[in-house]
């Protein structure tokens, strides 16, 4: 299953992935994607070292799928870190 | 209510201080996560699903206006634009950036508020009795007691570093509406049999994955001397709490261990040697904090019969708000009036900063400039002239604050689920949203009378689901989200944890089943009774069938 890098941005604790060009995006769709173990482990690595220099908090490998044109973590809890909560936002109460 | 003195300002800002040091040092990266998270965590700052969540604690549950208005202010300016309210009658902020998080600090510092100890494992907020000081039922304003216990647990070196976090709840009244019997320590005002007033001392309740009915550990001790006793309990618990697993380290894991009988005799023992030292509450000490809490200025009114009568005759929804929402109060033409923060639909707890300045400015007009955050995640106004609670109810509805539903159904117990919190296994939030809608379709809210749901999204149970008459816990099964249901679990003075009534059902049959459990209810209940008495009186197995099916049908446990 192809993989994507996903942490939390230690400044301001977001949801980001770690994108093409080494930087940390807050949009899964712009996070970078793997497809084969050497590939997730050089990514992981990448992820470690940010985390070393205090870039990102937990850097972890996660499981995403392609549905609908749109990524998905392939466990709930991750797809809820990517998307945001799942309930209305309807903040008038 | 308390205002803090030079003392209490000067640790706060202290405090706020340090903290904006010690983020900014790991900003820098002088300290890295494993150094930085204990240090946040003593200030209420965790890392959830999304962001940083900070809890702001405040204290059993008293809230002036003007601090509801910065509540209103950092929710708006450095958060979403809302806030929640917990079971343990704080405000937690879901957005939060650290970088901004020594700012908010010193924002709070300047309203006599503070986030110190509300995460790690020490003497958390202590809660109360939202109705303390007001209730008709009451034996003696328990709050001075929750103050003076703050001041001494608030950054007590001896127990900063507990095995595990450890939480206090006080109730003065018979009917606890404090739910003292699930913290680690209760402690409920009572008349010895000379007619003197004293605390009954609980020790060993709680929630989580083992729950625990509290064990009385002493039934009456004078109030000069609850500090030492605490400190005692507190001291052995230090001593001889287990370290070496997390899930096995509260207080009831210990008095479950050794037994009452010897902890007790443990804590006799300490107890004895600290009993007259200066833990004693002196009559001067009490005086000075018991002047925070003198009653407001009351007109001298009666109480207002036939004119409120006409005006619910006239009105069905505002007599069905006066009989859900609005409870006696000890002066006569005062009243108690609830404000439900769960509209059907809406997330329970949740307030936008709007709503949270209509409600300051509320308060301020009809209750003294103060109201109560409750632990079923409602607010309170605890000082309402009755003459004005038509005027009240007119307003609350302008601002769809009106919702009659506290002690129904609808008046759902959630606590943010696998929606926001990192430990959660599955969502609360969204079952809340599914069962109160439904009851607000069904149109039999006020038919079922008092019913508590209380929903956790794990077994931490935050959302109190072993005491909720139904309890619901999401759990997760092989990635996929299921709810348990128990059944008959209660928070008050006879209180009981739930039973499970069968294996787990995935969630769009969790709203059909709660309507299950309910038409039997209403099917067998005899006259008056309430849906725990009856089921107190027949049992699990007329739901369980209602639910599952007749008895020989599979039953197997998710």
């Amino acid at each position: 299953m192809a993989k994507i890098l996903i942490a939390n941005r230690l400044t301001d604790g977001l949801v980001v992935f770690y994108a093409v060009d080494g930087n940390w995006v807050e949009s899964i769709a712009t996070g970078q994607m793997t497809f084969d173990d050497a590939a997730a482990d050089r990514l992981l690595a990448a992820g470690l070292a940010d985390e070393h220099s205090n870039r990102v908090i937990d850097p972890r490998l996660i499981d995403v799928t392609k549905t609908a044109g749109k990524l998905i973590p392939a466990v709930l809890r991750e797809a809820i870190r990517a998307h945001g909560p799942t309930i209305a936002v309807d903040r008038t109460l | 209510m308390y205002r803090y003195d030079e003392f209490d300002q000067t640790l706060i800002n202290e405090r706020a201080e340090q903290f904006r040091r010690q983020s900014a040092r790991r900003l820098d990266g002088d300290i890295n996560e494993d150094q930085f998270k204990p240090l946040r965590l003593m200030n209420g700052l965790y890392l959830q699903l999304h962001a940083y969540m900070l809890r702001v604690n405040v204290p059993y549950g008293c809230l002036s206006a003007h601090q509801l208005r910065r509540l209103a202010h950092i929710a708006r300016r450095y958060d979403k634009g809302f806030g929640h309210f917990t079971t343990r009658q704080n405000i937690q902020f879901n957005w939060i950036s650290l970088t901004d998080t020594p700012d908010i600090m010193t924002e709070l510092a300047e309203v006599d508020m503070n986030t110190i100890q509300s995460s790690g494992n020490c003497v958390r907020n202590i809660t109360a009795d939202h109705y303390a000081g007001r209730a008709r039922d009451e034996i003696e304003d328990p709050r001075v007691w929750c103050e003076l216990l703050r001041q001494y647990s608030v950054l007590h070196p001896e127990f900063s570093y507990l095995p595990r976090k450890f939480k206090l709840a006080l109730t003065g009244s018979p009917h606890d509406r404090a739910a003292v019997a699930v913290h680690d320590i209760g402690l409920r005002l009572h008349h010895d049999n000379q007619g003197r007033p004293g605390f009954e001392v609980i020790v060993g309740g709680g929630q989580g994955r083992t729950p625990v009915i509290g064990k009385t550990i002493r039934q009456w001790i004078e109030p000069r001397h609850v500090i030492s006793y605490v400190e005692a309990i507190l001291r052995v618990y230090n001593l001889y709490g287990r370290r070496d697993n997390i899930f096995k380290a509260r207080i009831k894991i210990l008095v479950n261990a050794i037994g009452i009988d010897k902890f007790r005799k443990l804590v006799d023992t300490e107890w004895e040697q600290i009993r007259d030292t200066g833990l004693q509450v002196s009559n001067t000490e009490f005086e000075r904090i018991n002047a925070h809490f003198l009653p407001p200025d009351y007109e001298n009114l009666a109480d207002q019969g036939d004119e409120l009568a006409a005006k619910r005759t006239r009105e069905p929804a505002f007599d069905a708000w006066m009989r859900s929402n609005v409870t006696g109060h000890k002066v006569p033409g005062y009243a108690i009036v609830n404000i439900s923060l769960k509209a059907p639909g809406r997330i329970p707890g949740d307030i936008s900063a709007d709503k949270m300045e209509h409600v300051a400015a509320l308060a301020d007009q009809f209750s003294f400039g103060e109201l109560r955050v409750n632990h079923r995640q409602n607010l309170t106004f605890v000082d309402v002239r009755q003459i004005d609670l038509y005027l009240l109810w007119e307003q609350l509805v302008a601002l769809e604050l009106a919702t009659a539903n506290i002690g129904l159904a609808s008046d759902i117990i959630a606590c943010p689920g696998l929606d926001y919190c990192a430990l959660a296994n599955a969502r609360s939030i969204p079952i809340a949203q599914d069962i109160s809608l439904h009851f607000a379709n069904s149109g039999k809210l006020q038919q079922v009378g008092n019913l508590t749901i209380n929903i956790s999204g794990c077994m931490n149970a935050c959302g109190h689901h072993h005491v909720g008459n139904i309890g619901i816990l999401g759990v997760n099964k092989r990635g996929k989200e299921y709810f348990q249901l128990t059944l008959g679990g209660s928070a008050d003075e006879h209180a009981s944890l739930g039973i499970r009534l069968g294996r787990g059902l995935p969630r769009a049959e969790v709203p059909g089943a709660i309507e299950r459990i309910v038409d039997t209810y209403l099917t067998i209940r005899q006259a008056t009774e309430t849906f725990l008495q009856t089921y107190r009186r027949i049992g699990i197995e007329p739901f369980r069938e209602a639910v599952y099916g007749p008895v020989n049908v599979s039953r197997r446990v998710a």
